[in-house]
């Protein structure tokens, strides 16, 4: 199967069977847990001891960890089996993992279009049955976007409910952990055995961890839901995404949601706000990769500087060169007040505009991906007209609220459509709750991609 | 051009990368129009915002001082390009 998706870049075949074993004696003394034998995909920049994690980067090709990231310890406690390591755009770097360094990942629903990313890996896997759920990562829409392109279940959870210890760092204040999965319910028992506090992460939040996967079932009545204006007449909003989601708030109302309109005016200025943040983060935290510690290393080249300058031009791909030039431009002397400091200030701006929202709404409710999975080679050169189809995602991660995509329908090719449900910060259990009631309504989760 | 041929090579020389004369071009291109997109930040007003840098805000994260094990040379040193008597070797700065 894998052959005509592309999804894994290792697979534990030796590991996975360990697991299993261990698993199936548990379950046969009778004290299984909730995960227990559940076989797991991991998108390849969470690190793995003993099992190489490459960021889908060459210069981390031959990169064996030596320990485990705090979300693979907790999967590990949780009795799960590790099945193997999944495909993503380099270093998550790109929304449609083609910027791998390895491999195209082809979308189950049709193998001619991206998965979507960075996560695309994962969601494929997913999507194919290569796996029952997976982990992923989220810097502006990476779970959220490709989990809605292949017809699945992903959930960002709020910025420090997820221990970043071991995730290979992008953009250290946008990035978050999270799972996807098949279905809603899926996602909250794996959210349960990941989340909550962690020492080894100081931006990890000391906040109590309700139980996600106690999600309440009786009707939405009682539930306030945001569309807001700005989104309707979003640029590049394909019709088809439109009118599903439109649909989908008249599901939503008729579950007994009370649904009202409202505004988040900082919506044009994300995307750019976030290409200077994002990049600017990366520029910093991919400066460790000089070809001295872990990873590649040219090891022609004598001279120290020109050693660290061909580590990184031949180890690092195109867009993650892109990003670091961009990022260290926006840094630069003369220019920091006028890039990041002016990103950074609009970022208070967005933040503001969901804290506003919410006082007159429990969740806000928008399309995850402006249209469906592009076809292959569509943007590969064409950076901005990618980066622009983040716009529904990455406002969340700047703001550091929680986000989830339930499929909510598709296009006249049969490609996926997904439906984003955004929350205060903490607010997880209102998205599973509407998330849910929502998938049951809908009542399109059975649908399998035709391989 | 927003970003000019020489800034590429300025700032990829700061970002410690070797850029051939064909990227150059596209990746001054390229930056060229994402930078023409971000100029757009500049007609928001923002006198008196203050900026944000993580959106949850936590001070002080404090731990017990406590001694604790840490990876051991071997495994430290397992991944390293090139490697000497539990050194990293690099080639000769001096």
């Amino acid at each position: 199967m894998d052959g005509k998706v592309g999804a894994y870049l290792t697979v534990d075949a030796e590991g996975a069977l360990i697991q299993a074993e261990a698993a199936d004696q548990r379950l046969a003394n009778g004290d299984a847990m909730p995960l227990t034998g559940i076989p797991l995909g991991i998108k390849d920049l969470l690190c793995t001891r003993g099992l190489r994690t490459t960021c889908a980067s060459k210069i981390l090709e031959n990169f064996v960890p030596p320990y485990d990231a705090t979300v693979i310890t907790r999967l590990k406690d949780a009795d799960t089996v590790i099945v193997g390591k999944l495909n993503m755009d380099e270093f998550a770097m790109g929304s449609t993992t083609e910027h791998s360094g390895f491999q195209v990942t082809r979308n189950p629903w049709n193998p001619d279009r991206i998965p979507g990313g960075s996560s695309g890996g994962a969601a494929a896997a997913v999507a194919a049955d290569m796996c029952l759920g997976a982990l992923g990562s989220d810097t502006g829409g990476s779970i959220r976007q490709p989990a809605s392109h292949c017809g699945v279940v992903g959930i960002k959870p709020t910025y420090g409910r997820v221990s970043r210890f071991g995730l290979v760092a992008f953009a250290s204040s946008l990035d978050q952990i999270g799972p996807l999965g098949k279905t809603v319910a899926d996602c909250a028992i794996m959210l349960d055995a990941i989340a909550g506090h962690d020492p080894k992460d100081s931006t990890s939040v000391p906040e109590p961890v309700p139980v996600f996967s106690d999600i309440a079932g009786d009707g939405l009545t009682d539930v306030v839901v945001g569309i807001p204006s700005e989104y309707r007449s979003a640029q590049g909003l394909d019709p088809q995404v439109g009118a599903a989601v439109e649909r989908a708030v008249k599901t939503i109302e008729s579950l007994g949601a009370r649904c009202i309109d409202v505004s988040l005016p900082h919506t044009d200025h994300a995307v750019a706000a976030y290409y200077v943040i994002a990049p600017s983060e990366a520029s910093s935290n991919l400066a460790r990769y000089d070809g001295v510690k872990y990873g590649f290393r040219d090891k022609a080249q004598t001279d120290l500087l020109q050693m660290y300058r061909s580590t990184r031009s031949k180890g690092f791909g195109p867009e993650v060169q892109r990003r670091i030039i961009l990022g260290t431009y926006a840094l630069s002397a003369g220019y920091y007040d006028a890039y990041y400091g002016k990103a950074s200030q609009i970022r208070t701006l967005i933040k503001n505009d969901f804290q506003t929202a919410f006082a007159s709404c429990d969740a806000i409710v928008s399309p995850v991906a402006p249209t469906p999975a592009y076809r292959i080679g569509e943007t590969l050169d064409d950076p901005l007209t990618m980066y622009l189809s983040d716009i529904f995602t990455l406002s969340a991660n700047l703001a550091g609220i929680p986000g989830i995509s339930v499929p909510c329908g598709f296009s006249e090719d049969g490609l996926p459509i997904g439906l984003q449900v955004m929350a205060r910060h903490f607010n997880e259990p209102i998205l599973f709750k509407i998330a849910r009631q929502f998938e049951q309504a809908a009542n399109i989760k059975d649908k399998k991609p035709l391989l | 051009m927003k970003i000019t041929k020489e800034e590429v090579l300025h700032v990829a020389h700061l970002a410690r990368l070797d850029i051939d004369d064909a990227d150059v071009d596209r990746f001054a291109g390229q930056i060229g129009t994402i930078l023409d997109y971000v100029d757009t930040l500049k007609q928001v007003d923002t006198t008196g915002v203050a900026a944000t840098s993580h959106a949850i805000t936590l001070t002080n994260a404090f731990r017990e001082d406590e001694q604790k094990s840490h990876l051991d040379p071997e495994a430290s040193l397992a991944n390293a390009p090139e490697k000497d008597d539990g050194a990293f070797v690099v080639p000769k700065v001096i």
